[in-house]
């Protein structure tokens, strides 16, 4: 009968009962057996009932042996010593006899009163206040985390911050450096980080000092590689202070002999590590980013450095990013960038100068953008994993060489290396962001860069054996491969070297550029044992949607660098990019 | 307490007791107007068999005491029952002997005895006219028929088993056949009725058949009877009725129904047979005579379902509109149906008292040189306002002197004129300005801490751990110190001006103090208005009264034998509530270590207690999942408003004293109009427990705080509001709750991972609010 009917409750069959009569000694017939095993499971019941009224006025969600125990006092039955404990009790099975045991071990008292690690008695019990501070609609007001109460935390705590700030801001480099690797890697530091998020932004209140600056983004670095530490909602205050050394007119940037076009692309490839890396923990951050770097580049009254900072964003944030922001709002931006470098006047000359830097990020960016676009198009797979913007239909990428053609001219197709004579060369395939994500940075490396006056970022001055380079790392394969393939004198080509060289091979068709182009390669870096491909574009546009190339012309000879570069500038990690 | 280790003999007497207060529906029991007088009096509103239930229990009992050998109990009881109406002793206390501690006094105003029962009688509820002549029948009946086990087991009756689906199929589909209007309505029945169709086979040893029968109908049934359902699934035998409570809740109480009269006639005209003559007979019941009553009984087949609901359901016919499905869904839920109407309809003085006037000093020197235009200016329109609004007698407040209240000390002036002051300051809240909420995080408390309070002005909080233990901290600078011992104090100059400061001991300063005292969890805690005293109750079955002077127990109250859930000061101090397990809220002061009070009427524990502000009324929450007022003066129960669906565990009144609103287990929290006794509103929004409510200085928000880790807040100023209370609805108590919940909430604030358990308003409307961590 028991068999029958539906299983409502647990059920204490009458084979226990036997068996627990036995082990007291009285044999039962199967009829006894059967009324009480019935009878125990109900007043178990009834007694499960009775206790979890006891669970909720202790307001708790979890039944405890003791709630049963009370439960059971109360109706007069003996409470079950034993079970008090907190801890989960393992329950065991014996496969041989179908029996099953609470695993209750022998406790040594020999040992356990001659251990000398003493237990530590439980914490006291206390009271703890925090305060959420609401606007009037009820909103949280986000409260800055003054250090000054850095008291509530722990002695130790309290020391080491104090300790990691002093070590990272101060003078010791090497001190520095120790505070940034421990910063990296400690495990204990998650109760210091709104306050090491607070000193970080402080980068406003710096902005005169590129050397501080710089530390404070090594810092965020380090948070951000910290694995241990959650960001959270943090990630957007650490992106506010990123932004803010890439796209503001820093005071430091005043004085021309300050590089803060270092800081800038070192701040931008930190802030698309943040965003491939903990994007995830803000929802809207991508376009967030995006819509600030836009708003930046819109604005004709921000500086040029500004602009240059919101185009390296936008390329560290990868070719979709350049693709929907820049490459749009190239036309517009063109004129007036123009207009600068058309200006030889001596007055301008800074200020053409800056304007240099913005052309040679923006051609580096479109250049990026055509490559990877191209490489898309051939792989539909790896090349669309960035971030997806849904409502948007890309240009097409011969309409969109066109255009950028008649913005660069050569100088482009050059370097994007069109004709089928380089057709051995390897493009990159779309690295994957783990990889990208461990990479060292090169400033840390090297934070005394004595660069002067760069006159391109985007100059191809990659050398990366030879040049000295801290780095272990390959280069971008595409670019080192290209460098040593195609020119390869070029590195060492002394004082005059022309960066942005007309081409060397003259287009397939003099005049307007009724072109079709191959894009071929290997896939897998630059030894040529990867997957070869090709990528051709049989059908020209026509000869009438191709504009004039009204600006390229006009472009003078930019770019001659004074000398050789000797060092790794950070530019070519922004080449370098996860998709 | 004694009751706690006297054993099996013991814990029987005070069940059987507990049967004997319950079984009085409205329960009209306190310990100054005795049982027998209440019963008597009550019983003349009452259905037939509930006053033959009476009868017929106290027989019951009067043969269970003979049986024990409890002669004297049994001679006092006799007496008392055989006497008038007058009798002022309780049969109850007395039999309950060393056990329920109830021997009742008098208290403190004793000499109101005679005119409190003068006034028990004046509030009894007229019957309705339609219900008198079968209750003499009944009455007659339970005379003629003294067989104490036949009254006891009121499932005896003899059906054929097989046939009782028979006849809940047949009234099922016939209540499925008539019109959607009145559908709803009669749906309730079906509820009752197969618990006692159920309860009646499983008594009458049919096991398979009741199983067959739980099987086939408990799917019909609401889903808030669910957990219901499942205690009564689990009993299969007859001898498991015998203990459990829920199911003396079942025998002993009737299920109220509310049906309109509409409902009623509609449901004769041609339905199939059975139907009909089951509703045909009801109005029989109603409007023939007792004789045609009887001819039908005997005639009919039915007579199965008929017993049931004359013997356990209590139908209340209105006049008006058949209600919806949703507003009978609102109103339903409680363990026996709804309140009668003419349960709630007491007048309850729900004004507040006048506050005392007190002068307020002139401004202090130094606010004074702090700001010499702007005080004066801002003080006087504020004393205007506090003047006009005490000035004036609120209507619906009752007399000043009620109940008699404590006089005020110089202490608690000074209290008052802070309070005042620190009301200037108040933030005016509202959905545009939303308090900020402090969080008081209890860290390491290990799944210990069962409850907190605040002091009314902040300074203190406190809170009951499972361990038995009260812990109390300051969480201002001021450290709690306490007095030093009688030798030192002989050594002060008592004249001395800081003589107050002097008293106390300055080594003893610490930032939180341990009071250790009960032997037992620690369920409620509550700190008297001038922060020199604080309440405990506990599991052990006492209430506690601490010095927060000497931080050393004062008084164990005891009385409630069993868990007490929650215990509550009056807001003018001096009287204190508790409630607890044996389902009897008691009303204590503080120098009497017997009860004043005992109000008597939940059918299950008693889970929250409450005063109310102007301290004339007591609220109480239970398990039986129904609120109850009760007058303090008369111990009458006032109100019973019915509605949620799991035990309750928070009240809180609006400052006004005109509202309410209720927390369950079911995450809902209602509100309620204290005057009218009706329900007006539902803010659903949390998804578990709410074990804190509390409405800001002004009543315009209500927090809400709950197990599922949030508080939220509430624009109950538009809540009530949108309530329109029109005559009508007011009088058939049928209202249309609006659906606005999401409208009203104004915030959801997540903590972490700390449940809520308290909340409260500063005197400047900032909101804590109270938890511990559980990593």
């Amino acid at each position: 009968a028991v068999s029958m009917e539906e299983r409502r409750f647990a059920e204490v069959p009458r084979e226990s009962v036997k068996l627990m009569a036995e082990s007291a000694g009285v044999e039962l017939s199967d009829d006894v057996a059967a009324l009480l095993a019935e009878d125990v499971c109900y007043r178990l019941r009834e007694a499960t009932q009775s206790s979890s009224q006891f669970m909720r006025h202790a307001k708790r969600r979890k039944l405890t042996v003791e709630d049963f125990n009370r439960a059971l006092r109360w109706s007069n039955v003996e409470a079950i010593a034993g079970y008090g404990a907190q801890d989960a009790l393992p329950f065991r099975p014996i496969k041989e006899g179908e029996l099953f045991f609470v695993d209750d071990r022998d406790v040594n008292l020999v040992e356990l009163a001659l251990a000398t690690n003493i237990p530590k008695g439980c914490a006291e019990t206390m009271v703890r206040v925090n305060v959420s501070y609401l606007d009037g609609k009820g909103n949280l007001e986000p409260q800055g985390t003054v250090p000054s109460a850095v008291q509530t935390l722990s002695e130790d705590l309290l020391k080491y911050y104090q300790q990691i700030t002093r070590a990272i801001l101060g003078e010791d480099p090497h001190l520095m450096k120790v505070a940034l690797l421990d910063l990296q890697s400690n495990s204990k530091i998650a109760a210091l980080l709104p306050y090491f998020v607070y000193v970080i932004s402080g980068v406003k209140s710096v902005s005169h000092d590129l050397e501080q600056l710089n530390r404070l983004l090594h810092m965020v670095k380090s948070l951000v590689q910290n694995p241990y530490l959650y960001l959270g909602s943090y990630v957007r205050s650490l992106v506010s202070s990123v932004m803010y050394c890439i796209l503001e007119p820093l005071a430091a940037s005043i004085n021309p002999l300050n590089d803060h076009w270092t800081l800038r692309d070192y701040a931008a490839l930190l802030l698309s590590h943040i965003f491939w890396t903990h994007g995830d923990l803000v929802s809207g951050l991508y376009h967030q980013i995006l819509l600030s770097l836009q708003k930046v580049l819109s604005d004709p009254v921000r500086p040029l450095c500004s602009h240059y900072g919101a185009v390296v964003g936008l390329h560290a944030l990868g070719w979709k990013a350049v693709e929907r922001v820049l490459y749009p709002h190239l036309p517009a931006y063109w004129a007036n960038l123009q207009a600068v470098l058309d200006d030889y006047s001596v007055s301008n000359a800074q200020v053409k100068a800056d304007g240099h830097k913005v052309y040679g990020a923006i051609l580096v960016a479109v250049e990026r953008l055509l490559k990877m676009k191209a490489l898309s198009l051939s792989q539909p797979g790896p090349g669309g994993a960035g971030t997806p913007w849904d409502d948007w239909t890309p240009v097409p990428l011969p309409a969109m060489y066109c255009e950028l053609y008649s913005f660069f001219g050569d100088s482009l197709a050059v370097r994007f290396s069109t004709g089928p004579s380089l057709g051995g060369c390897p493009l990159s395939a779309p690295s994957q962001p783990p990889d990208t994500r461990k990479e060292p940075p090169g400033p840390a490396a090297n934070p005394d860069t004595t660069r002067k006056m760069p006159q391109l970022t985007a100059n191809l001055n990659i050398s990366p054996r030879q040049d000295g380079s801290p780095r272990t790392e390959p280069a971008p394969p595409s670019l080192a491969r290209r460098n040593s393939s195609s020119r390869p004198g070029q590195r060492s080509a002394g004082p005059s070297r022309d960066v942005f060289t007309k081409a060397r091979f003259p287009p397939p068709q003099t005049g307007p550029p009724t072109f079709s182009f191959l894009i071929g390669g290997r896939q897998m870096g630059r030894r040529c044992q990867g997957r070869r491909f090709q990528t051709s574009f049989s059908s020209p546009p026509p000869l009438s949607t191709v504009p004039p190339r009204a600006y390229a012309h006009k472009l003078p000879v930019i770019g001659r660098v004074g000398k050789p570069v000797r060092r790794w500038t950070c530019s070519h990690y922004s080449l370098h990019l996860p998709l | 307490m004694a009751a706690v280790q006297d054993g099996q003999l013991n814990l029987e007497v005070e069940k059987d007791i507990k049967t004997e207060i319950t079984n009085d529906g409205s329960g009209n029991i306190n310990a100054n107007s005795s049982s027998p007088g209440s019963t008597s009096s009550g019983g003349k509103s009452k259905s037939p068999a509930g006053s033959g239930e009476d009868q017929q229990t106290l027989l019951a009992v009067l043969q269970f005491l003979k049986r024990n050998k409890l002669t004297e109990s049994v001679d006092i009881l006799r007496r008392e029952a055989g006497l008038s109406a007058d009798a002022d002793d309780s049969p109850v206390s007395e039999s309950a002997g060393a056990g329920s501690g109830g021997v009742p006094s008098v208290g403190a105003d004793g000499g109101d005895a005679n005119s409190l029962l003068s006034r028990v009688s004046i509030a009894t509820p007229v019957a309705p006219p339609a219900t008198a002549p079968p209750k003499v029948v009944a009455a007659s009946g339970g005379e003629d028929q003294p067989d104490v086990n036949v009254v006891l087991s009121a499932y005896s009756q003899q059906g054929d088993p097989v046939l009782y689906p028979l006849y809940y199929n047949g009234l099922k589909k016939f209540i499925e056949s008539v019109l959607d209007c009145h559908r709803a309505e009669l749906s309730q029945v079906f509820y009752p009725l197969f618990v006692h169709m159920y309860l009646e086979l499983v008594y009458n040893n049919h096991e398979n058949e009741a199983k067959q029968f739980f099987e086939k109908f408990s799917g019909d049934q609401e889903c808030y009877y669910e957990e219901d359902l499942r205690i009564l699934s689990s009993m299969s035998k007859k001898e498991h009725m015998k203990g459990n409570e829920t199911m003396l809740d079942f025998r002993t109480s009737k299920f109220v129904l509310r049906i309109s009269r509409d409902s009623y006639q509609v449901s004769c005209l041609g339905k199939p047979e059975m139907s009909r003559s089951l509703w045909q007979l009801t109005i029989t019941y109603r409007m023939l005579s007792y004789q045609l009553l009887k001819r039908h009984l005997q005639e009919r087949q039915n007579n199965q379902i008929w017993n049931i609901i004359q013997e356990h359901l209590y139908i209340d016919i209105f006049d008006g509109m058949p209600r919806s499905k949703s507003q009978i869904d609102a109103m339903s839920g409680s363990l026996a149906g709804e309140g009668k109407r003419d349960a709630n309809k007491a007048k309850v003085f729900y004004g507040l008292l006048k506050e005392p006037e007190i002068e307020v000093p002139l401004d202090d020197e130094d606010e004074e040189a702090e700001n010499e235009e702007g005080k004066p200016k801002k003080k006087k329109p504020k004393k205007d306002s506090m003047g006009s609004k005490s000035k004036k007698q609120d209507p619906n407040a009752p007399q000043q002197t009620r109940i008699p209240l404590p006089e005020l000390k110089d202490s608690d002036k000074l209290d008052k004129i802070m309070n005042m002051k620190e009301a200037t300051k108040k933030i005016r809240l509202g959905p545009d300005n939303l308090p900020s909420i402090c969080f008081y995080s209890f860290l390491n408390a290990y799944q210990g801490l069962t409850a907190v309070d605040f002091t009314d002005d902040s300074s203190l909080i406190a809170g009951g751990f499972a361990d038995s233990t009260v812990r109390v901290w300051s969480v201002t600078p001021k450290k709690l110190r306490r007095v030093k011992s009688a030798a030192d104090l002989s050594n002060i100059d008592k004249e001395s001006d800081d003589v107050l400061e002097r008293i106390m001991d300055e080594k003893t300063a610490s930032e939180s103090k341990i009071l250790y005292g009960h032997s037992g969890p620690v369920y409620g805690i509550s700190f008297s208005p001038d922060r020199n005293y604080l309440l405990s109750s506990s599991e052990d079955g006492t209430v506690r009264l601490w010095s927060l002077q000497t931080f050393t127990c004062l008084v164990g109250y005891k009385g409630h034998n069993y868990p007490v859930w929650d215990t509550q000061f009056s807001p003018y101090g001096y009287y204190f509530i508790s409630g607890g397990h044996d389902r009897v809220a008691r009303l204590w002061a503080t120098d009497h270590y017997q009860p004043l009070r005992m109000f008597a009427g939940h059918l299950a524990d008693i889970t929250c207690t409450l005063f109310h502000p102007n301290s004339n009324y007591v609220a109480t929450g239970s398990a039986d999942r129904t609120i109850r007022l009760w007058d303090v003066l008369t111990g009458n129960c006032v109100r019973i408003l019915t509605g949620h669906k799991g035990p309750i565990h928070s009240l809180a009144f609006s400052p006004n004293g005109k509202f309410m609103a209720s927390g369950a287990t079911d995450g809902r929290v209602l509100l309620w109009d204290v005057g009218h006794g009706l329900m007006v509103g539902e803010l659903k929004g949390h998804t578990d427990t709410i074990y804190a409510l509390k409405f800001s200085r002004d009543g315009e928000i209500l927090a809400s705080g709950s197990m599922d880790n949030t508080v939220k807040l509430w624009d109950t100023l538009k809540a009530f509001d949108d309530v329109e209370l029109d005559d009508f609805t007011a009088a058939t108590g049928h209202i249309h709750l609006p659906e606005n919940s999401q409208e009203l909430l104004l915030g959801t604030y997540m903590t972490k991972s700390t449940p809520v358990i308290h909340l409260h308003f500063t005197r400047r409307n900032l909101l804590l609010a109270a938890g511990a961590y559980n990593p």
